[in-house]
């Protein structure tokens, strides 16, 4: 069976419960270029994930156009992460946050020598964002100056 | 995600974009993806099989040293189950997901009890 297609699917149901058409993002350029300029081996890599993973102890995120970030320290205790989302079924994320948020996935290649390094802190972000606009004018930037703060070679990005 | 991605790249740092959903993320053309054909909610791998999370990875990642051109995706090997069963249940009719509440939405009380104390001391993020 080929892959499942969303976009008539949700468009189709939005219609059936009247709710707006989501006018769905369609770039027909040529994407962005930046080769990597090393061996995965020693490269630090950043990431960033969209399943709404939080540390206890945080602020959780809320389900309406929440753009705001966590940091999540890369040596946190995997049993310390938590998830929260309106959209996607939450049950497998809650008893392993590395279906959404592959911290100890990462911090096992890293271990193997597959990849050099990892960022001190991951990102995670509440998807579902309905302004298209607002994750490019707002939060894209926002990312993007953490990774460059955070002097990353490669980022791996997850949403959900 | 696919737009970050573009941001970010055109800011000098090479991404790699994970997908579940193969038609969104054509259609926003990220630099690179890497597709995993899984139910929502599981874009790097099944829970408690670190092995599987592991080949899964490895085998995205890799993309970062063998894609040459912009707007490459990458099919990952891995198949949920053999019937795809979950395929005819996925986005099913009607809208399953949760009310957008505007407040903070904990996993669990101890959580929000913590939150509210302004962060465990242990958690230096806590504030972020």
């Amino acid at each position: 069976m080929g892959p499942v297609d969303y976009i008539p699917r949700i468009r189709d149901n939005y219609a059936r419960l009247g709710y707006k058409a989501y006018n769905w993002v369609v770039n027909p350029d040529t994407a962005p270029w930046a080769p990597l300029r090393k061996p995965l081996s020693q490269c630090r890599l950043g990431l960033a994930a969209s399943g709404g993973i939080y540390v206890t102890g945080q602020v959780a995120f809320h389900y309406k156009d929440d753009t705001s970030l966590r940091e999540i320290p890369t040596d946190v205790d995997t049993k310390e992460l938590r998830a929260t989302h309106f959209a996607y079924d939450l049950s497998d994320a809650r008893t392993d946050p590395n279906v959404v948020f592959p911290i100890d996935t990462l911090r096992r290649l890293v271990r193997e020598g597959f990849l050099g390094g990892l960022a001190s802190r991951f990102h995670t972000f509440m998807g579902g964002i309905y302004s298209s606009r607002r994750v490019s004018e707002d939060l894209a930037p926002r990312l993007t100056a953490r990774f460059l703060e955070d002097g990353v070679d490669a980022v791996l990005l997850v949403p959900v | 995600m696919g737009l970050v991605a573009r941001h970010t790249e055109a800011a000098g740092i090479p991404t790699l974009c994970m997908t579940s959903a193969l038609d969104i993320t054509r259609a926003v053309n990220p630099p690179r993806a890497a597709f995993l054909d899984f139910p929502l909610g599981h874009t790097t791998g099944k829970p408690h099989e670190p092995d599987l999370q592991r080949r899964i990875l490895a085998e995205a990642l890799s993309s970062f040293e063998t894609m040459t051109a912009p707007g490459s995706m990458k099919e990952l090997p891995f198949r949920w189950s053999e019937d795809e069963e979950w395929k005819a249940k996925a986005f099913a009719e009607g809208d399953e997901r949760t009310p957008r509440h505007d407040t903070p939405q904990y996993q669990d009380e101890e959580d929000r009890r913590r939150a509210e104390e302004g962060g465990s001391p242990s958690c230096p993020v806590c504030r972020t």
